[in-house]
């Protein structure tokens, strides 16, 4: 296998290494979830293009094709969005409340305030 | 025709339970709709129980697509033996829950709160009985949202803080996991466990599989909380609600170890997990190391639930020990302390609960001397202590014996000291409480009872029968040793 | 009566007269009177499984099973019996001691000691009936956890911090050494049953067996082997009834009942003997015998020369039963009995002198034998006990030990026993002799002024006992006989 061929491999790794880089080393509480939706993207992006069979086409029963990707992995992650999405929900709702009882999202001066 | 329909009904009255709750919009019909639940729940699992006794695996298919194409629920000993015990907590936790709650969250967000208890639940229980990988990851995420939901709940602002840590390192977690599903899928293209367990001793061993198998450990770990991967467990126990700590101390932490059992015994195999891979020296270190550091923590703090909180990294330690050792034996003692520490950690903590919301404070120095004033509550305190520390005739001295017979059975010396040395310090910090409580002359900054609120009978009743049930276990251990050694036989020798 | 029910009877006893005592907390008459009962009725229900055994019929009583190999199980044989006699007969002129004392010292919380003293006996019941490792030490911790109460019982700074060493000792040795060694012994040979004969079959590898033996005899606390012997000047801060207790009726023996007995019915004294070197028994008692009896020489406090003095008894003991033969053994476990009452009257008499006079150093007793004849008199009776001079009981037992020593020809072990003797002699008549022949020096002097007559009831008892059992010996004997398989 060449370089080439296995490039979408290459985008999830960047993808997951970026997002997961931005959770770490970011202070902002915001860019985190930021970080954990590029990361939880890269993942998606490693299901689908698993997914896809070569000359197939999109998943939706019809009478010219014969050869379809697999659907699965698009079903799959769906659900995974829909639990991505709440997560960051979840995080934006208590970085609002976080800011109310804190007055900042900036996460160095939160561990100040709480010693 | 409820029969055959339990192990879907287990997880789907919680589920639907939950938007009724968020419907009710009253706070006492909420937590009454909330135990009446969960008592249902006890009683299907019960059910669930008897069948398994029976039928020796109970499979049912959601919306009859048969495995592996469709979803498929897989009950055996493990499950319900997992599902009795999730289910006990809660009925237990939730009789004394109403003035707690009331005390401790906004009056006009109770409801809410039961709702998202209710979601907990459903994930929890959906987690036990699920028996396909993807489906293990949704019902993650439902349980572990809802906590934080739950956590962020607290008083202190710094339980704010404390629910974001626990999103961020249990997203990373969860995503862990769904990275190592998805592996998994890429090698084998299933998604039923039991399916995925078969494909894989056909394929070889390919990178992609050792890959798959390391993500999920860490992912797991962080959720279980297995030291080194702990850091979210002691502030998110300290300053959510005390009703969540208590909840979250029985449940979520065992049912994840349920999860790593599930996944190294049923998924990958005996013999792939253990000595293809021989990881299990790396959790023989992580074992050892939680249990040293929780239990040496424990003993530096103030806080009674932070305490309470090391105190539970050490007691995954012993369960990751007893998997470690990798012998039937180790196994059936993990298996036993499982159910064991769900009800001591649960009783400390529905103590300490108590003494929270009488005297509205959480610190060891300001509680001199109340012993006195609260007898009740620390003679049972002393009861659950006796049992972590191990006290004969207590459950715990039975979790105890058993690891350490598996200890030494297996040649590991070194546990053996490791496990008698955390119980010494075990002593020291119960001891510290129990010394400060009975003790220490009542000074000015002693807290004193807060007669407003209403004495919380209900959560009396619940330290009774959880005080009973740990000095049960000591003496009468049919139960849970008979059980446990039956799962660990069958898991080993599938 | 049924013999199992007795043994019932005798464990539940002291628990019912804890809720009699917690009744009648209000009158305390009543509740003294319910102690007393109590306490008589415990003998009376010991004293009834006596006959049994004495012919060689040893009751059981098998409660439950909790998981396998571990169960709760009852048995009475010789060793235990002895043991139960003494404990519950002491409890008896224990309690009538306390109650003088207590109530002449104005002491507060007199409920909760009566309490817990009740449920320490209990576990003592326990520990001596025993028939397995694991019923040992379900005992043995609620002893610990019972008598702690009462070592803490004056709740000043120095009883919590004395409390904390006794806890922290006792519990950490026992968690620690003594249960893993159950958990060992169980691992190599499958039971912890006591069994004649012991459970050890041979194959063990020697080495394996003394590292065993040493851990159980450091992981038993109570028997106060240095250097875990910490635990005992410490607790005597508490009132002298519980240092009476502790060392005489109830904790100490304990300690070395239970290494006795797990000599015996474990290892078994014919294993050791024959195949592994235990020298380095003899040799840690031997060394704790000499310098406990040196620190004992130089304490002017005196329940700290007694706490010391009793260090070194239990190492006689110790000592007794690892030279392993049958005569040596009937010494140790006549000096169990024998230890006990001696030293309980010299903690009465000690008691007695600091409730009358407020005196607790021996440099101040000059000429009390004036003032207190009685309590005196009992105290130089209790002495030539510990030192071994007949007609006191204390003979008997040093006689046998010696003859043991002699007949190995150990004589390591006999010249500990000379030396001993003589440090013994040399801390203990130096006080009879400035009690009696020295002036008190103080003016106006009262003359005969003794303490209440539960205390000097009670010492004097002891006392006179420690004589009686010199002439007759039999019934001990014939227990003692019955325990080690040959005729003394």
């Amino acid at each position: 296998m060449d370089i080439l061929s296995s490039f979408n491999y290459w985008v999830v790794i960047i993808l997951m290494m970026i997002g997961f880089y931005i959770i770490i080393a970011n202070n902002n509480l915001v860019k985190k979830i930021i970080g954990i939706n590029i990361f939880q993207t890269s993942i998606f992006i490693m299901f689908i293009s698993m997914g896809k069979v070569v000359d197939g086409t999109a998943p939706i029963l019809n009478d010219l094709n014969t050869l379809y990707s697999s659907p699965l992995p698009h079903v799959l992650i769906l659900t995974a969005i829909v639990v991505g999405i709440s997560t960051t929900a979840l995080g934006l709702a208590i970085i609002i409340r976080i800011h109310t009882a804190f007055g900042t999202i900036e996460d160095d001066k939160i561990q100040q305030e709480i010693k | 025709m409820i029969i055959s329909q339990l192990p879907v009904l287990q997880v789907i009255l919680p589920l639907a339970a939950a938007p009724l709750c968020a419907i009710l919009h009253h706070r006492i019909l909420a937590w009454a709709l909330t135990l009446l639940v969960s008592l249902i729940s006890l009683c299907f699992s019960y059910m669930l129980l008897n069948q398994v006794l029976i039928e020796d695996t109970i499979t049912y298919a959601m919306g009859g697509w048969v495995a592996p194409w469709g979803i498929e629920y897989y009950i055996d000993k493990l499950t319900a033996y997992m599902l009795l015990i999730v289910n006990g907590i809660t009925v237990l936790v939730l009789l004394g829950a109403r003035e707690i709650v009331e005390s401790d969250i906004a009056s006009d967000r109770i409801y809410l709160f039961y709702t998202a208890f209710l979601l907990n639940l459903t994930g929890l229980l959906g987690v036990i009985t699920t028996g396909d990988a993807f489906n293990l990851f949704v019902f993650i995420e439902i349980a572990s949202l809802s906590s934080y939901a739950m956590i962020s709940l607290g008083r202190d602002k710094r339980s704010l803080y404390a629910a974001f840590k626990y999103l961020i390192f249990g997203t990373v977690g969860a995503s862990f996991i769904l990275i190592s599903v998805g592996l998994l899928y890429v090698v084998t293209g299933t998604l039923n466990i039991a399916d995925l367990s078969q494909q894989l001793t056909n394929t070889e061993n390919t990178p992609t599989i050792t890959t798959a198998f390391v993500f999920f450990i860490i992912g797991i770990g962080i959720k279980a909380a297995i030291f080194p991967l702990h850091l979210w467990l002691p502030d998110a126990y300290t300053y959510s609600p005390s009703i969540v700590s208590t909840f979250l101390a029985g449940t979520t932490t065992k049912v994840f170890i349920y999860v790593l059992i599930r996944f190294i015994y049923s998924l990958y195999g005996y013999e792939f997990s253990f000595f293809t891979e021989s990881f299990h020296y790396l959790l023989m270190l992580s074992a050892s190391g939680a249990i040293l550091y929780g239990s040496y923590l424990a003993i530096k703090q103030d806080s009674l639930k932070r305490i309470l909180a090391y105190s539970s990294i050490a007691q995954i330690g012993y369960m990751v020990l007893g998997i470690a050792l990798i012998t039937e034996l180790g196994l059936m003692a993990s298996l036993v302390h499982i159910l064991n520490h769900a009800f001591i950690k649960v009783g400390l903590f529905l103590a300490v609960t108590a003494i929270i919301y009488s005297y509205n404070t959480d610190s060891i120095e300001k509680l001199a001397g109340i012993a006195k004033t609260s007898p009740f509550i620390f003679a049972l305190f002393i009861i659950s202590g006796l049992s972590l520390i191990g006290a004969p005739l207590t459950s715990g001295f039975i979790s105890k014996w058993y690891l350490i017979k598996a200890s030494l059975e297996a040649d590991y010396w070194i546990f053996v000291s490791i496990i008698v040395i955390s119980s010494v310090m075990a002593i020291i910090y119960i001891g510290r409480i129990i010394e400060t409580a009975y003790f220490k002359p009542s000074v000015k900054q002693t807290a004193t009872l807060d007669l407003d609120k209403k004495r919380p009978y209900l959560l009396f009743l619940s330290l009774v029968v959880i005080s009973f049930i740990n000095i049960y276990f000591g003496i009468e251990t049919s139960l849970n040793v008979d059980m446990a050694s039956q799962i660990a036989n069958e898991l080993i020798n599938k | 009566m049924n013999s199992q029910l007795l043994i019932l009877a005798a464990l539940l006893l002291p628990v019912v007269g804890v809720l009699f005592i917690s009744l009648t907390k209000k009158n305390i008459n009543l509740r003294e009177t319910s102690t007393l009962i109590v306490s008589m009725a415990l003998i009376y229900v010991v004293y009834s499984l006596l006959p049994d055994v004495l012919n060689g019929v040893y009751p059981e009583l098998y409660l439950f099973n909790v998981t396998s190999g571990l169960s709760i199980h009852f048995q009475i044989e010789p060793l235990g019996m002895l043991f139960a006699c003494v404990a519950s007969f002491l409890w008896f002129i224990n309690s009538i001691y306390s109650i003088g004392y207590m109530r002449t010292n104005e002491y507060k919380n007199q409920t909760r000691f009566y309490i817990y003293f009740a449920l320490a006996i209990s576990s003592t019941i326990g520990i001596a009936f025993s028939a397995n490792l694991f019923t040992l030490f379900i005992f043995y911790e609620f002893l610990t956890l019972t008598t702690y109460p009462l070592v803490t019982h004056k709740e000043t700074d120095e009883a919590k911090r004395a409390g904390r060493i006794y806890l922290g000792i006792l519990l950490a040795t026992s968690i620690c050494l003594f249960l893993p060694a159950i958990i060992w012994t169980y691992h190599l040979t499958g039971t912890i049953n006591f069994t004649p004969g012991g459970v050890f079959d041979g194959h063990q590898e020697p080495t394996v067996i003394v590292i065993l033996l040493i851990i159980f005899v450091y992981g038993i606390g109570k028997a106060a082997l240095m250097p875990v012997h910490r635990w005992l000047p410490s607790a005597m801060v508490a009132p002298t009834p519980v240092s009476a207790l502790l060392h005489a009726v109830a904790v100490v023996k304990a300690g070395v009942f239970s290494v006795v007995k797990i000599i015996i019915y474990i290892f078994s004294p014919a294993l050791l003997s024959d195949t592994i070197d235990v020298n380095i028994l003899l040799y840690l008692a031997g060394t704790t015998i000499l310098i406990a009896s040196i620190i004992a020489l130089r304490s002017d406090n005196l329940k700290r020369r007694l706490a010391y003095s009793t260090i070194s008894q239990l190492s006689y003991v110790i000592l007794a039963t690892a030279l392993l033969v049958p005569i040596s053994i009937a010494g140790a476990v006549l000096h169990i009995l024998v230890h006990a009452f001696g030293k309980i009257t010299l903690f009465f008499a000690a008691g007695s002198i600091y409730t009358t006079t407020k005196k607790t150093e021996v440099s101040q007793l000059n000429g009390i034998g004036k003032s207190m004849p009685w309590t005196m008199l009992a105290f130089a009776i209790g002495s030539l006990s510990m030192i071994g001079i007949p007609p006191t009981a204390g003979f008997l037992s040093k006689w046998f030990i010696l003859q043991g020593a002699l007949n190995i020809q150990s004589w390591f072990a006999v010249s500990i026993i000379v030396i001993s003797t003589l440090l013994n002699a040399a801390y203990f008549l130096p006080i009879i002799y400035i009690a009696f022949f020295r002036d008190s020096g103080i003016k106006n002097d009262q003359g005969y002024h003794e303490s209440p007559f539960p205390i000097v009831f009670a010492v004097f008892s002891t006392a006179c006992i420690t004589v009686i059992l010199f002439f007759f010996p039999e019934i001990p004997l014939q227990l003692i006989r019955l325990l080690i398989g040959a005729d003394i």
